[in-house]
Order: structure tokens, then C-alpha cells, then sequence
């Protein structure tokens, strides 16, 4: 017989009052857990999604004049002699150490050629990595596209641009080719290029398979077409003119991935846009704050539950304090049957806790997700915070019950017998 | 030899403005190998000599020795290790811990002890096997009658070997027939050599014992 097995038979045989003290606790834990749980998942979901909303950051060769704007970065022109960025880098850039963390590369190059006796600014670009960047994009409305067609190739056309307008650019990313173009708003209408139009530059045709709604940004003025295809007109073979990346700085700082990265390309100028990456960390702050709080709020609740509960029990166990202490238990053992007790009603709740917590969070993920494929996973680190929460809250609930046992005047604790 | 001294012993209370006397100068020795029995009216301060005796009540004046221990110059936590050691308490509403199966019960003031849990087995099946309930070990005690549940505290009393059981009305929730069985194991105890204070109302079951004390208004009056 030891202080345990008083602890162990009065939970035993008391079930009542043990499950409820146990729920008391496990609804705060469980609304711990799933807030916890979900927030994480979420987060790398929001994460996931921000990260791919746009580059954060932009690699550009050195050059110390200024040439060409570029969504507010310095872009070295083509007249510069600087060194240009080559193809050859883009393996570089999928080298460096945090390179699971690259989301996106998407690289550029920028060239200014005829078209229609006018000159234009074309941009060569990696369709699949650039439509994956630009989410935004959108094509032209039906009525714009429908007008469009109308005059170029009848029919045909037409039953395209119905399919075809009102929809994210990204749903094109499989079917273009290296000979379409895409067009920014403003670089079609001061071209008068309708949907489908053939144009030729430099002796090469190319077929515009789309024109983007308005963006407000230097998109709207530019003509897309494929990198290798711009390359080869331009006459500027592996030339890049810039990088841009997306890459998940929720789980990196991305200042080391900046360092990589220009440790990787020397002579390049690796430039993180700050305020798009603490915008995002920002949002994923605040988020994760709401459900501490959330969960804060909960678990101090259930706390109150115990420590009600367990000052409840005291005064009902009066008589058997007594009875303890009339046959030589000394305070610390009063103490200690009443902890023990907590710490097994905390080492249960956190337990069951963390299973029911789990399994809230995986039945309520699919409505908060947008991602495919994110899950909730087991996590030893998420049990052992769980479980040492628990028990933590009940021990620190009981402290206060378990001593004032301790300090019941024994003669006084008998006579409410 | 005196086993127990009190040494002008006073206890009083406070009831709102007024001082209540529940013990006044009370001189008394007990010897060991004793069986006093305490007799007194509702109020008479017999509840509170014993709370005295076992050490679970200061007194406001005098001084205890038990042993020639002055118990009560111990601090609370030394005065729980006396009462381990030397008093066996048996209360009248027999107290036992009713998530406890008897044995457990048994065993309580053995949980505080060194000793393996076997030995602790043996010690409480040995004191129950001398009440007479060696086959209900494992029973809890709502399974119990009320003589069986008496006999099951005399035996919590009694595991830990102490010289001295304090008893406190034994037999104040048992029939005529049960209690004279309690108060015949208590007489046995007490002819084995241990010392038994008893308080109790009853003339008969005073005339077990071999000394008879009354007190009447906080005084010994015999």
C-alpha cells in the first residue's frame, strides 16, 4: 500500500467525479488541440497559397544605373553592358541549400522588337511558371473577346473566346505553345491585335491565344510570349533578363535565402521584396495569435472547472482528511494523494485530448482548406505540449485545494464527521 | 509506571465574546497495560481529553507526556510521526475509506511506512485474521455490516503495532450483542498488554475496563 493506490482507488471507484473533472479539462485541451492543429495546418495552407501570390523575390544582374522599372524593381536594360543572367542559372538558383523552399523560378527576358511597324516590349517567359506566379491574371471578358473575334476569324474563334474568356490565365498553362502570345490589355489595344490574330516578328509567326484583363500594372503594356522563342528572335540565345522567384518564406527566413542565392550567382543582385514577405508573415501572425488566444480563453476555463471541482472534493473528503491525518499522515502526504490525483486527471485529459482534438481538426479540415492534399498529421512534439499542458493546468488548479487539506486542523476535520 | 501524564491540562474555547473552560486543570496518569474508560455527559469535555490524548489538540494550558514525550512541545509534522507510532485511533463511526477495500483499509497507516507491499499483506491479514474478518479482505465497506466495519477500524488501529488505542464511543452505532463482541476484542487487546483509553456513555461497557474516570464541567470527578 502506497500514497498512489489511495490516489489510483479514489478515481477508480469514484468514476463520477473523475470523468467529470477529466472533461473539464479535455474540452479545453481538445479546443486547444483542434485550434492548434487546424492554425498549423492553415497556416502552411496560407503560407502555401501567399507564397505562390506573386514573387518575393527578384534576381537581377548588378548594375549600378538605373534602367528600367520593373513592378518597382530596378531591371538592368538591355542597352546596359552589364552581365546578362543566363539559362544555366536557373540550376543554380534550384541548388542552393533552402531550395525545397522554392516555390517558383520563373525567369525573364525582355526585348524590344517590331511588330506591325511599331516597336513593342516583349517578354519571354516560362508560360507554366509564369501563369503559376501571376494567379491574377484573367482573360478579357466575353464581350471584349466575342468583339474582338468577330473580325478576325468568325466562327471558330468565337466558340473559343465563349470558352475561353472570364477565366484565371493559369487554366491556359498546359495548352499553350511556344509560338503563342499573350497580351497585356493595353499592349492589344494600341496594337489593335484581336484573339487569334497571327503576327510576325522577326520572320517568325506567332498566334495570340489570349488577351488579359486590365492588372493596373507594367503587365498591361507587354507582349508574352515563350522565353526560348523570344530568346531566339531577339537574338540574345540564353539570355536572361531577370529571375523572378516565389519561394516559402513562411518556414525560412528569407534573408538566408537571399544570401544563397547570391552566393550561388555572383554578379547577380538578389533582392528580397520585404514588404510582400512581412505582409505574409504579418497575416500568418495574426492568425496564429487568434487561436492561442481562443484556446487560451478555453483552457482557463476548464482550469476553473478543476480547481472548482477539486476545492469541491476537498471539502467533501473533509472526514477522510481527517481519518488521514489522526492516523499520522503528515501534510505532504495529504498533499501528495490530492497532486497525484491531478497530475493522473491531467495526464488523462491531455491524452484523450490530444486523440479527440486530432480527430475534430481532420473531421473540420476539409472545411477550411483550399489546398489540396495538406492533412493533419501525428505529432509527438503536439502530444507532449498537450499532455504537459494538462497536467500542468490540473497540478497548478489543485495546489491550492491540495494545501488547504493539508493545513485542515484535524480535530475540526473529525468533528464534521 | 506512567505511560500517559497530564500535567495540568486545559482546554478552552472561544465562543463569540466568552471563554468556554472544556477542560480545566486536568491532572492524570495512565499506566501502561491500562484500560481507563471515560466516562461523562453530552459536554462534559470527554471528546476533547481524547482529542488531546491522541494528539490532534493543543491544549491551551499543561502539558502531555506520552512516553515522557511532552507531545505537544513537537512540532505538527513530529506529531503526526507520534500518532503513527503510538496511538491507534477507533471511531465511533467506524471511518473507514469507502473506496478502500478493507484490506486497503487496513493497510492505510501502513502507505506512510517503509516496507514492501507483501510484508504490509501480511501485517494486515494477520490483524485480520485476530478480528475475525480474514475472508472479507477485498470486500469494500458498504459491504459490511456495522459490528464487521467496527472490527475492521480496531484492526486499521492495531496494524501498525502501537501501545496505545485510543477508542471513542466503539460501540455507539452497534446493537447490544455486536458492541459486547467489540468490547470483548478490546478486553483481549488490553490483556495482551496494550494500553486503551475509551470514552463511551455506556455503564457496560465501562465495566470492562479496569479503570473508570467521569468528568463532569471540564473536571475529572471521581
Amino acid at each position: 500500500m502506497r500514497l498512489h493506490n489511495i490516489s489510483l482507488n479514489n478515481l477508480r471507484r469514484r468514476k463520477g467525479r473523475a470523468a467529470f473533472l477529466v472533461i473539464g479539462l479535455l474540452i479545453g485541451v481538445t479546443t486547444a488541440v483542434t485550434l492548434i492543429t487546424l492554425t498549423r495546418v492553415m497556416e502552411a495552407d496560407m503560407g502555401k497559397k501567399m507564397d505562390e501570390l506573386g514573387a518575393n523575390i527578384v534576381i537581377v544582374p548588378k548594375s549600378h544605373n538605373l534602367a528600367l522599372n520593373f513592378g518597382g524593381m530596378q531591371v538592368s536594360g538591355i542597352a546596359l553592358d552589364v552581365k546578362p543572367l543566363h539559362t544555366a542559372d536557373l540550376d543554380k538558383i534550384r541548388g542552393i541549400k533552402n531550395k525545397e523552399n522554392l516555390s517558383i523560378v520563373s525567369p525573364k527576358l525582355f526585348a524590344v522588337l517590331p511588330l506591325q511597324g511599331t516597336d513593342v516590349f516583349l517578354a519571354g517567359v516560362n508560360f507554366a511558371e509564369e501563369l503559376r506566379l501571376k494567379k491574377w491574371w484573367r482573360l478579357a471578358s466575353p464581350a471584349a473577346t466575342a468583339n474582338m473575334t468577330s473580325h478576325q476569324n468568325g466562327g471558330t474563334m468565337m466558340a473559343h473566346a465563349d470558352r475561353a474568356s472570364g477565366k484565371a490565365a493559369f487554366d491556359l498553362k498546359d495548352s499553350l505553345r511556344s509560338n503563342d502570345l499573350l497580351a497585356g490589355a493595353e499592349a492589344a489595344r494600341l496594337l489593335q491585335l484581336k484573339e487569334g490574330a497571327v503576327v510576325n516578328i522577326k520572320g517568325e509567326k506567332f498566334t495570340l491565344r489570349a488577351i488579359l484583363e486590365e492588372t493596373g500594372s507594367q503587365d498591361d503594356a507587354l507582349l508574352f510570349a515563350d522565353l526560348l522563342a523570344v530568346q531566339k528572335v531577339s537574338g540574345r540565345k540564353g539570355e536572361l533578363s531577370l529571375i523572378e522567384v516565389a519561394a516559402f518564406c513562411s518556414t525560412c527566413p528569407i534573408s538566408d535565402m537571399v544570401q544563397q542565392l547570391g552566393d550561388a550567382l555572383p554578379g547577380t543582385k538578389a533582392t528580397a521584396i520585404k514588404q510582400a514577405v512581412e505582409a505574409r508573415m504579418e497575416t500568418v501572425r495574426h492568425f496564429r495569435r487568434f487561436s492561442l488566444g481562443i484556446s487560451g480563453v478555453v483552457l482557463f476555463i476548464g482550469s476553473l472547472i478543476v480547481f472548482t471541482t477539486m476545492m469541491g472534493s476537498v471539502n467533501e473528503r473533509t472526514k477522510e482528511i481527517g481519518i488521514f491525518r489522526a492516523i499520522g499522515f503528515r501534510k505532504k502526504h495529504i498533499v501528495q494523494i490530492i497532486l497525484l490525483e491531478a497530475f493522473l486527471i491531467g495526464l488523462a485529459a491531455g491524452l484523450l485530448g490530444y486523440a479527440l482534438g486530432i480527430g475534430f481538426a481532420w473531421l473540420t479540415l476539409p472545411y477550411f482548406l483550399t489546398s489540396p492534399g495538406m492533412g493533419v498529421a501525428f505529432n509527438y512534439g503536439m502530444v507532449a505540449m498537450a499532455t504537459g499542458l494538462s497536467i500542468f493546468l490540473s497540478l497548478a488548479a489543485s495546489t491550492y485545494p491540495a494545501l488547504r487539506a493539508a493545513q485542515m486542523d484535524p480535530t475540526e476535520a473529525l468533528r464534521a464527521i | 509506571m506512567s505511560l500517559i501524564e497530564f500535567k495540568k491540562v486545559s482546554k478552552y474555547y472561544q465562543s463569540g465574546d466568552e471563554q468556554v473552560a472544556a477542560l480545566k486543570q486536568i491532572d492524570l496518569d495512565v499506566n501502561a497495560g491500562d484500560f481507563l474508560a471515560v466516562m461523562g455527559p453530552s459536554g462534559s469535555g470527554k471528546s476533547t481529553l481524547l482529542n488531546i490524548f491522541g494528539g490532534l489538540s493543543n491544549p491551551s494550558e499543561g502539558e502531555l507526556l506520552v512516553d515522557d514525550i511532552s507531545i505537544y512541545k513537537l512540532g505538527g509534522e513530529k506529531r503526526a510521526d507520534f500518532r503513527s507510532s503510538y496511538i491507534g485511533f477507533v471511531f465511533q463511526s467506524f471511518h473507514l475509506i469507502p473506496y478502500l477495500t478493507i484490506m486497503e483499509n487496513v493497510m492505510l497507516p501502513l502507505a506512510i511506512k517503509r516496507g514492501r507491499n507483501g510484508f504490509q499483506k501480511k501485517l494486515a491479514q494477520e490483524v485480520l485474521v485476530r478480528v475475525g474478518l480474514a475472508a472479507k479482505g477485498h470486500r469494500l465497506p458498504s459491504q459490511l455490516s456495522g459490528g464487521e466495519q467496527e472490527r475492521v477500524a480496531i484492526a486499521r488501529a492495531l496494524v501498525n503495532n502501537p501501545p496505545i488505542i485510543l477508542a471513542d464511543e466503539p460501540t455507539g452505532n452497534l446493537d447490544s450483542t455486536t458492541g459486547k463482541e467489540v468490547m470483548r476484542l478490546l478486553t483481549e487487546l488490553n490483556v495482551e498488554g496494550r494500553t486503551i483509553v475509551m470514552v463511551t456513555h455506556n455503564p457496560e461497557n465501562a465495566s470492562f475496563a479496569r479503570r473508570l474516570i467521569k468528568v463532569k464541567d471540564g473536571r475529572i470527578d471521581c
